[in-house]
């Protein structure tokens, strides 16, 4: 047994799960507010990252200022995305809903590999020491930074909702829409918003992401790993998403390790998540926290 | 709109009213479309008849889709990977057991069905985007052990088929298998027409439209549910089989997740729940490709193309006009190219009192 590597990817894993968690906490945000299953999630890292990479390496912008930019630029995508591309598809069958998502997500994919390319590029280093020791075990900074960042956000998200005037109807329309526009909340307001947070939250993951491995397609892969977590945290709870994203950060590490230590199959962390995926489905399709769709007639 | 019958053309049983063809000039017009095609290697190059053939074997798994997502109501973005599956059974079978192509294929199919019925177990539990997410998972975990059983598919490597024969006549060129796409073909749509009008085609329908009223009626949900998930795979599994012995060679890295989005667009942009919009959808999401790729070359060398950079790019050129195909479609005409289509008949059927 190889101690040393368990703990390695011990501290993968929570760092991953923790952007997981933030990426399915975005996801579960639209979910909630307007019902939409948003299958081009992967792909609001993609373009927060690339943004940023670009505003950086060609526009020579410091880092605050590249990053300040993404974010602004990304709550306009996404604004603009819901008002153009999802505001005509409320009341339309879940199917098409769903596709529009998918058709998002292709597009946006090859669009970003027309600009930028299918290779890999690195993201200009920001800090200057390379790795930290925390308890004997040394780290690299960048995962410090990347475990506070997604810490720091689960907290917003928390303070936004429990206390914010937006935040509180924002959940009163996921509630109950009509009872929440009869209370003079306005339900686009919030569909709009919802998209924009969730555009913004993801772009900073991406970008997180980026620093630690280079920009490149394989970002939006983060978009389909986010089903696995938001299935087992249960779809419309947000710390069922973060619980859920933690959990299958860990669970990849663990199989790699199974993987690379016993079983040499190759590959095993990449698909391990959809096989618990199914077998959740199977026997709690609602999740740990979900609530249970009851159906009455 | 429904179909316009004229006026004083009474239905006096219930079999004139769900007949394939309403009137015998709709049949002749049928039947003399698969003559034409009939004739197509006879005066076609052979780079309009390969796209032919690729929307042959596209079209039958398009269309087990649609009866899947648009009669049942069901939907699933794991079809790439029931197709691919498809497409390596046949090979298999015929090169480990000697089981002769014009016998593996049908088998092939079989195989993809007992594949698609033990994923359509959980599936028959679940809707909705439950369902998109279980049939996703079981895109990457089907993907996933056709790249890693190599007993069975070759594995990253891929593996080769043997081409089709009959009575030692082998189909080895493209004008020879084109005869045998075009038969499969017309054999699957006339079987999903029939299937549409039977006790069980009825069933799938009234699952999709309220499936509360349709348990009520005595419509067992879990089976008509599981049942729609195995015919699709089974045209999954015949348009996968007939892929690999046009291709003589199959590998893993066709069937991935963006050929299942491709299926999905073939059956939006034709009309969910229309049988001839499945043909019709494939035959938009094979042209798309190519549209693209003449439009690239008019361009090339002007001052567009420079700018761009279209001719290196012309593979994410043509990913991206799938998902703009599909995002236009489902905003301006959901119902897709079928509905299109039935209101330019209706529009000189009616010509010139259209209203």
């Amino acid at each position: 047994m190889n101690t040393e590597l368990l703990g390695q990817l011990l501290i993968n894993g929570i760092v991953v799960g923790a952007l997981y968690g933030v990426v399915a906490m975005s996801f579960v945000l639209i979910y909630k507010a307007s019902q939409v299953v948003n299958f081009a999630q992967g792909e609001f890292l993609l373009i927060g990252a690339w943004t940023c990479w670009w505003l950086l390496t060609k526009w020579q912008l410091p880092f605050i200022w590249g990053f300040g930019f993404t974010l602004v630029f990304m709550t306009l995508f996404g604004l603009l995305l819901q008002v153009v591309v999802l505001r005509p598809m409320i009341g339309e069958p879940i199917i098409s809903v769903i596709m529009v998502t998918i058709g998002l997500s292709i597009f946006f994919q090859a669009l970003m590999k027309w600009m930028f390319g299918v290779f890999a590029q690195p993201f200009p280093p920001i800090f200057e020491t390379g790795q930290v020791d925390v308890l004997g075990l040394r780290i690299q900074t960048v995962y410090v930074m990347s475990l506070g960042i997604s810490v720091v956000i689960m907290a917003v998200f928390a303070w936004f909702f429990k206390f914010s005037r937006m935040g509180l109807a924002m959940r009163a329309t996921a509630f109950n829409q009509q009872v929440a526009q009869s209370l003079g909340i306005s339900v686009r307001t919030v569909f709009a918003l919802s998209w924009a947070i969730s555009a913004v939250v993801s772009s900073v993951a991406g970008v997180v992401v980026a620093v630690v491995n280079g920009v490149s397609s394989a970002l939006s892969f983060y978009g389909i790993k986010v089903f696995p977590a938001v299935i087992l945290g249960g779809l419309d709870s947000v710390v069922g998403a973060v619980l859920g994203g933690l959990i299958v950060g860990l669970l990849e590490n663990f199989a790699h390790f199974l993987d690379a230590e016993y079983l040499n199959w190759g590959n095993m962390y990449q698909v391990a998540p959809f096989y618990v995926l199914i077998v959740i489905l199977m026997i709690k399709p609602y999740g740990l926290f979900g609530t249970k769709d009851i159906e009455r007639v | 709109m429904t179909t316009l019958i004229p006026a004083g053309d009474f239905k006096t049983s219930y079999a004139a009213d769900t007949t394939i063809f309403p009137t015998a000039t709709s049949r002749n017009f049928a039947i003399a479309g698969v003559v034409l095609l009939a004739l197509c290697p006879l005066v076609l190059d052979k780079y309009w008849l390969s796209i032919m053939i690729q929307i042959g074997f596209l079209s039958i798994a398009a269309l087990g889709l649609n009866i899947l997502v648009g009669f049942t109501g069901q939907i699933s973005i794991g079809h790439a990977a029931f197709f691919g599956f498809g497409g390596f059974a046949s090979p298999w079978l015929s090169n480990h057991f000697g089981i002769p192509v014009a016998l593996s294929i049908p088998l092939a199919g079989v195989m993809t069905t007992a594949v698609g019925l033990i994923f359509g177990i959980p599936a028959a539990r679940l809707k909705g985007l439950y369902l998109a997410i279980a049939t996703l998972a079981a895109q990457y975990i089907i993907e996933d052990f056709l790249g890693r059983a190599e007993w069975f598919t070759g594995g990253v490597a891929g593996t080769i088929a043997e081409p089709f024969s009959l009575f030692g006549f082998v189909f080895d060129t493209d004008e020879r298998y084109f005869y045998v796409v075009l038969a499969w073909m017309v054999a699957m749509y006339v079987l999903a027409t029939n299937l549409m009008r039977t006790r069980d085609g009825r069933a799938l329908v009234a699952v999709r439209d309220h499936y509360l009223s349709a348990e009520m009626m005595g419509i067992n949900l879990t089976k008509y549910r599981t049942m729609s998930f195995g015919i699709s795979s089974f045209y999954a599994g015949i348009g996968g089989a007939l892929y690999a012995h046009y291709l003589q060679f199959v590998s893993v890295e066709g069937v991935t997740i963006l050929l299942s989005i491709q299926f999905l667009g073939m059956i939006i942009i034709g009309g969910l729940g229309s049988i001839m919009g499945s043909l019709m959808g494939t035959v938009f999401m094979v042209l798309l490709p190519e549209l693209m790729g003449a439009v690239t070359d008019a361009l090339a060398g002007g001052a567009i193309d420079r700018a761009l950079n279209l001719k290196d790019s012309l593979s994410y050129l043509r990913e991206m006009a799938i998902g703009l195909a599909i995002i236009l479609f489902l905003i301006f005409e959901p119902d897709g190219l079928a509905h299109r289509w039935k209101q330019v008949k209706a529009y000189w059927k009616l010509y010139p009192f259209s209203h």
